[in-house]
């Protein structure tokens, strides 16, 4: 995959700084040239991955960049901590999963949303999620 | 954090380059009339930017000639590059053609080129080491100016493919609180995304509480699309307005169900006619004969 | 209170005005189920007109808020869901199936009129 450049990367600890997170993914994803509707998208995608950050590994951050693919240029999401890891990845893909008594459609319909995703989890070690929408 | 790997710098120059460039530059400043010139001269000679008048080229010439100096000179694009966006939106609309822009630019690398040969001819070591500063400098250039041409001719390109969607998608307000969508032809997931967002921003602008979707005029559909569909049904929902999807092909019907769509949730009315009337009535209009007349009136109830 | 609630006659509007956190969205549910009960509210409108993200935490609060509502005999509707969120909504899966919602104020007020009359 081409190399991101990023562009903002925000510490997330609180419900404070998903609100902030998404306000300068929405920042980004208005300066790249998406349009609102996909602006929202985007913005929303982050807010689902930064609070899982918060309510599952306490703190971590997310990393928002420009992308540029073989024809055009994207946004990319990532998503990082080092808190308890997901022990069924396959599971938590699945909608309605969750270990917390929310509707377990954060990380599915993030991977629906966005064009590209990754999640790299390892028990005890941490959690990374990576997303690209592209701008075509 | 912000790490900045895409400054537009040349890349790192030796301190020898750098006074290289300077002395080019110099070079350039001093003769920017006849170099001027002399490249205006050879676009015309070479029939290039025919649809331009003398003086054009020569006035956009002369800018085009300005920030290539100051390009050489900062070792900064930034400018050049509006500039050339910016040309290229002034000229697009009148013809002119990327192997035209990306010709001019050529020319003036060879202008410049050869005005360098003329005076350094007596010390060719020196010759050699100006081009070999000017080379790298000048192809960044030259790609610059045509990138920036091609970007804005597909931005062009695509404005206007946009402009014959919308025209090809209307969203009727047929009488107040109530919209109609008539989709006809082939819709591939981009237009299904197109039609969702002007219906949404319909709705609102329009405040309708009933939709009729009217896809008599469409053959099938793939499972993405009808997909689509149903979240275009939810999220009219989301703003207040009841969707009535007319004109449902049987095949359209079995790709729906293989969806797992419940048709039966669904409201779907057999044609558009029916549709219209299924919304006045979900309109709290009502179709009443009156009395004295042979004639059926629509009233408000 | 992030977020204000206005009494009028029978009804609480709740008008959201910024971007809220968690906690705040938390403390409006809280707020609306505590007002319902102490005024006899028959009906809650909760405007999100100014909201331009809704994710699955803060659908899943105005869906409780609705149900919370509900179960004190009162009837909550959502209005100014942008086209955009819907949009990105529906695309998540989220589909608030069980609250009701319309296009703004004015509908919300027709809203629970109609559904008063009932
Ligand atoms: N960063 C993370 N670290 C550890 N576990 C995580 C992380 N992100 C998600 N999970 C686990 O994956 C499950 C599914 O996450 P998902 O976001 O899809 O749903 P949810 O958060 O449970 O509910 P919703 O997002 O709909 O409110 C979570 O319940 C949690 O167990
Ligand atoms: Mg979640």
């Amino acid at each position: 995959m081409s190399k991101i450049k990023v562009e903002a990367c925000v510490s997330v600890a609180s419900d404070t700084d998903i609100v902030n997170a998404r306000r300068q993914g929405r920042a980004l994803a208005d300066h790249i040239g998406f349009s609102s509707s996909e602006a929202t998208l985007i913005a929303t995608a982050i807010s689902e991955l930064a609070r899982n950050i918060v309510h599952y590994a306490r703190d971590g951050e997310i990393l928002v960049g420009m992308v540029n693919g073989d024809s055009c240029p994207g946004i990319s999401i990532t998503a990082r901590d080092s808190g308890p890891g997901i022990p069924e990845l396959k599971r938590v893909m699945l909608e309605g999963f969750s270990t917390s008594g929310g509707m377990g459609l954060g990380l599915p319909g993030v991977r629906r949303i966005m064009d590209e995703f990754n999640i790299e989890s390892q028990v005890g070690k941490g959690t990374t999620v990576t997303a690209i929408k592209w701008k075509r | 954090m912000k790490t900045d790997s895409s400054k537009s710098n040349l890349p790192d120059k030796s301190h020898a380059t750098i006074e290289l460039l300077r002395e080019l530059v110099a070079h350039l400043r001093q003769h920017r009339t006849e170099l001027r010139e002399e490249w205006a001269r050879r676009i015309t000679e070479a029939k290039l930017l025919t649809a331009m008048s003398k003086d054009e080229i020569f006035a956009e010439a002369t800018s085009v000639y300005d920030n290539y100096v100051e390009a050489l000179e900062t070792g900064t694009f930034e400018a050049l590059q509006a500039y050339a966006r910016n040309l290229s939106e002034r000229i697009i609309p009148r013809g002119v053609q990327t192997d035209e822009v990306v010709g001019i630019v050529l020319l003036l690398r060879d202008v410049l080129a050869r005005s360098l040969f003329a005076k350094y001819q007596t010390d060719f070591n020196l010759l050699n080491r100006i081009l070999d500063a000017y080379e790298p400098a000048a192809n960044r250039i030259a790609n610059t100016v045509a990138v920036g041409f091609v970007q804005e001719r597909e931005r062009i390109i695509r404005q206007q493919q946009e402009a014959i969607r919308e025209l090809s998608t209307p969203v009727l307000p047929v009488r107040e609180r109530l919209l109609i969508l008539p989709i006809i032809g082939v819709i591939d997931p981009q237009r299904a995304r197109q039609l969702t967002e002007q219906l949404l921003r319909g709705i609102r602008a329009n405040r309708a509480r009933v939709v009729v979707i009217d896809i008599t005029g469409v053959a099938a559909i793939d499972s993405h699309v009808a997909n689509h569909l149903v979240q275009t049904v939810e999220a009219s929902r989301l703003l207040g307005a009841t969707v009535i999807v007319t004109g449902l092909s049987p095949e359209i019907a079995q790709t729906l169900v293989n969806i797992g769509v419940d048709l039966g949730k669904m409201n779907t009315v057999g044609d558009l006619q029916g549709g219209i009337e299924e919304a006045e009535r979900l309109l709290g209009y009502k179709v009443a004969p009156i009395q004295d007349s042979a004639h059926q009136v629509v009233v408000a109830s | 209170m992030a977020v204000p609630i206005l009494k009028q006659s029978h009804y609480l509007i709740a008008t959201i005005q910024a971007a809220l956190t968690d906690a705040d969205l938390v403390e409006l549910r809280d707020a609306l189920v505590a007002r319902v009960g102490k005024f006899r509210s028959r009906g809650v409108i909760v405007d999100v007109t100014a909201l331009d993200v809704l994710d699955s935490f803060a659908s899943r609060t105005l869906r409780d808020i609705a149900c919370m509502i509900r179960l004190r005999g009162a009837e909550t509707v959502i209005v100014g869901i942008q086209p955009e969120v819907a949009f990105t909504m529906v695309q998540m899966g989220i589909t608030l199936e069980d609250v009701p919602t319309v296009l703004d104020l004015e509908e919300g007020l027709a809203h629970l009129e109609r559904k008063s009359r009932h």
